[in-house]
């Protein structure tokens, strides 16, 4: 079939199973937005490029599936590097169309031009420039086998107008389906190593004070039930990263939560005492680990992940396999089935003790607010967790909200949690949560933002408006860069430089209402419930709820930065408690 | 720290794609850990479908772990061997211009005999030369070149391969 280079891209992005386009058209990108009109892809207009990208990012962890954000060539390609370093950290599968010039003028500084796959080269898994139309099927056909396999991650495919122009000659191609891939580089194993396993077996059923350290690649791999499984057949507990929130439900007694640097002090301590860390899908970010040197002294180490890059780069593993999680991690509960299952596990009981005292002496605390005092954020978030579906998806910014949100929620349920882990991209949670809700529209969205982080992105409200995304926003107003302010005053002798916003400008529900949303404000603890329901029952506009909340108020516990985790800061409250 | 200054040096032999931009991906991994290049040989395999490049970074094997895997993740980026020189052939080739009075340039050509190097090109006061040979032979007669007054000097960087096994089954097939 004769077409055009435009035709041909629409086409192949169908193909790709593809039912949605976050983007916004401008000069280079203008030919395909012609063909879009007689696409069965549905194409949703953002107000910044940056919020096409977070949208196609929120899609794919609400959905699995990859996100696809399509923008113009030159300013368009920057203003959207931030999702793609943004979702190559978290590992997010993503395809990003940009325009560029013609292919003639690349390097002539032509108007509009940038060197899109130069910049992207080191934020992108694999980024590619289409010099001929006839190539543009086998390249998308391409970039969503890598973008979504392995490792997944964010794939750039750059296209010169001339090659999508129905006035160039160099668009005309012939259509073909493409069957295989030539990748000769790019070999992705799913399955792990058998007699390595056998060996993480054997450590599994020697430990004393086990854990399961679990990331990111068990929802990447959905491989929630798989752990689940090898959870209960050995008792051992589960911490989940803050990559990992719903992969392992919150609510299930083995669980004990997010560790890191603002995780809870369980989890946190219980892997320092452990013996053996077995790490699923989890690379020892320097917010779980804290000082490296210092991290699970203690502790072998399993470590299983799909990179092996990832194998050995932190800290060196007693036994390394590289596969999916998923698979390796059933592989594994049958090498453990072989040994004897449950009946193979050791006595664990003094472990269990230790771990269910410290759960005791140290949960999640914080003084609720009296008389007029502030709201307090921590009550806010306890709130919207009781009075929201289970299965709420909630997305979040970056900063002390989104440390409360992970504290304070109960994922019960896989690819309920949306956020920006490895970059912490402020403004993250609107676009993110108007991706989530295209992706999962029968599911309930919430964005919990910051104030710092609401006025990065807050004009995708416009999009959530006009495109029909009722999502939800809880806004977080501490008049602060809440967690800068923080470290300022534990770390800087409160010498506070550049942290406060103002509590009252912009007027948040002046401004939501502008944008298109029902705009609600709480000041105090007993309108927050109603507030809350209010919101709920709104499902054609969005919402923005402004809590005002209390400035000062802290994250706890945290491991400060460059510190062992045995030296966590726990709440003022706690200080005194033997640890 | 570099090989001049002591350190160890590396050679990896990276098999990629013959595609544009690829060299611009390999050496993007480098520069971005702040490892300088120190020798770059890049040239298509006789399979046209790839090149080979010869690197050779001044950094010891620890660091370079994490490098090598994460070229390992480019797409492009075929297969990696890292070469220890003293299990490998190594060559490397290099043409030089060197003053050549008249006077002086039996000198010159003493040394081109021992070296069993080539004389390429005679002007009437300098000589260009070549030689092939292992990096430290080509060292060798660079330094004994340079007091002559090397006008110009052009190294390849070096291309190695594997040594072969030396010892034969048993018994030896034919």
């Amino acid at each position: 079939m004769n077409m055009n280079g435009g035709q041909a891209l629409m086409k192949a992005l169908e193909n790709e199973g593809v039912d949605i386009l976050f983007g916004l058209p401008g000069g280079a990108i203008l030919p395909v937005y012609d063909p879009l009109i007689d696409s069965s892809i549905r194409h949703v207009l953002v107000r910044h490029e940056q919020g096409a990208g977070h949208m196609a990012e929120g899609y794919a962890h609400a959905t699995g599936r990859p996100g696809v954000a399509m923008v113009t060539s030159g300013p368009a390609a920057t203003n959207i590097v931030t999702p793609l370093c943004d979702a190559y950290m978290d590992s997010i599968p993503m395809v990003v169309v940009t325009g560029q010039v013609p292919y003639a003028a690349i390097g002539t500084d032509a108007f509009q031009e940038c060197d899109t796959t130069g910049i992207t080269m080191s934020v992108t898994k694999h980024n590619y420039l289409v010099t001929e139309a006839a190539d543009i099927p086998q390249v998308i056909h391409d970039a969503f086998y890598i973008a979504t396999t392995g490792r997944p991650g964010p794939v750039l495919v750059d296209i010169p107008k001339d090659i999508v122009d129905p006035n160039n000659p160099r668009s005309a191609m012939e259509w073909y389906t493409p069957d295989s891939h030539d990748l000769p580089g790019y070999l992705p194993n799913q399955a792990g190593d058998a007699e390595l396993i056998r060996q993480a077996a054997k450590l599994i059923c020697e430990a004393e004070r086990p854990v399961l350290y679990t990331g990111g690649g068990i929802l990447k791999s959905r491989g929630a039930e798989a752990l689940l499984e090898l959870a209960e057949l050995t008792g051992i507990h589960v911490v989940t990263t803050l990559m990992n929130r719903g992969g392992f439900p919150d609510d299930h007694p083995l669980c004990l939560g997010m560790p890191g640097m603002h995780g809870n002090y369980t989890a946190v301590t219980a892997m320092q005492e452990s013996d053996l860390l077995i790490a699923l899908g989890a690379r020892f970010d320097d917010r779980v680990t804290g000082k490296v040197a210092g991290f699970a002294p203690l502790a072998k180490i399993i470590h299983v992940d799909i990179d092996s890059a990832e194998l050995g780069k932190v800290r060196r593993p007693d036994v390394a396999i590289q596969g999916d999680c998923r698979v390796v991690i059933e592989e594994l509960v049958k090498a453990l089935k072989e040994m004897g299952g449950r009946e193979a596990q050791p006595d664990r009981n003094q472990w269990r003790s230790r771990i269910s005292g410290w759960q005791e002496r140290f949960p999640l605390t914080y003084e609720q607010s009296k008389g007029d005092e502030m709201l307090k954020p921590q009550y806010v978030l306890e709130q919207l967790r009781d009075s929201t579906p289970s299965d709420t998806i909630v997305a979040s910014g970056v900063g002390q909200h989104q440390m409360w949100t992970s504290q304070y929620w109960k994922f019960n349920h896989p690819y309920t949690w949306v956020n920006s882990g490895g970059l912490g991209t402020m403004g993250f949670a609107i676009p993110a949560a108007i991706g989530a809700k295209a992706g999962r529209p029968d599911r309930m969205v919430w964005a919990v933002d910051g104030d710092g982080c609401f006025q990065m992105t807050a004009q995708e409200l416009v999009t959530a408006a006009t495109e029909g995304f009722p999502i939800k926003v809880a806004l977080i107003n501490n008049a602060y860069l809440g967690m800068v302010r923080q470290w300022q005053e534990m770390f800087y002798e409160e010498r506070y430089s550049e942290v406060y916003l103002t509590r009252d400008v912009p007027d948040y529900k002046m401004w939501a209402e502008a944008l298109g949303c029902v705009g609600l404000r709480v000041e105090s603890p007993e309108e927050v419930g109603p507030a809350i329901a209010q919101a709920n029952e709104i499902n054609d506009q969005p919402v923005v709820v402004e809590f005002r909340c209390e400035a000062e108020e802290n994250v706890f516990p945290m491991v400060p930065a460059g510190m062992s985790n045995s030296d966590m800061v726990v709440d003022p409250s706690q200080r005194d408690q033997p640890r | 720290m570099t090989a001049a200054d002591g350190g160890g040096t590396t050679t990896l032999v990276v098999r990629v794609e013959n595609k544009a931009g690829v060299l611009a991906r390999v050496a993007g991994l480098f520069a971005r850990r702040g490892f300088n290049i120190e020798s770059l040989a890049v040239a298509p395999t006789d399979d046209e479908r790839f090149s080979r490049l010869t690197i050779v970074v001044g950094v010891d094997a620890a660091p370079m772990e994490q490098v090598v895997k994460q070229l390992d993740k480019l797409v492009n980026v075929v297969d990696i061997q890292e070469l220890n020189p003293a299990v490998s052939v190594e060559r490397e080739l290099m043409m030089a211009t060197v003053r050549a009075d008249p006077s002086i340039r039996g000198q010159i050509l003493d040394l081109v005999r021992v070296f069993q190097a080539t004389v390429l090109n005679v002007g009437y006061d300098e000589i260009m030369v070549s030689l092939t040979g292992s990096p430290s032979r080509v060292d060798d007669f660079e330094d004994l070149l340079r007091p002559y007054g090397i006008v110009d000097v052009q190294r390849t960087g070096k291309v190695a391969l594997p040594k072969l096994v030396k010892s034969a089954p048993d018994p030896l097939t034919p």
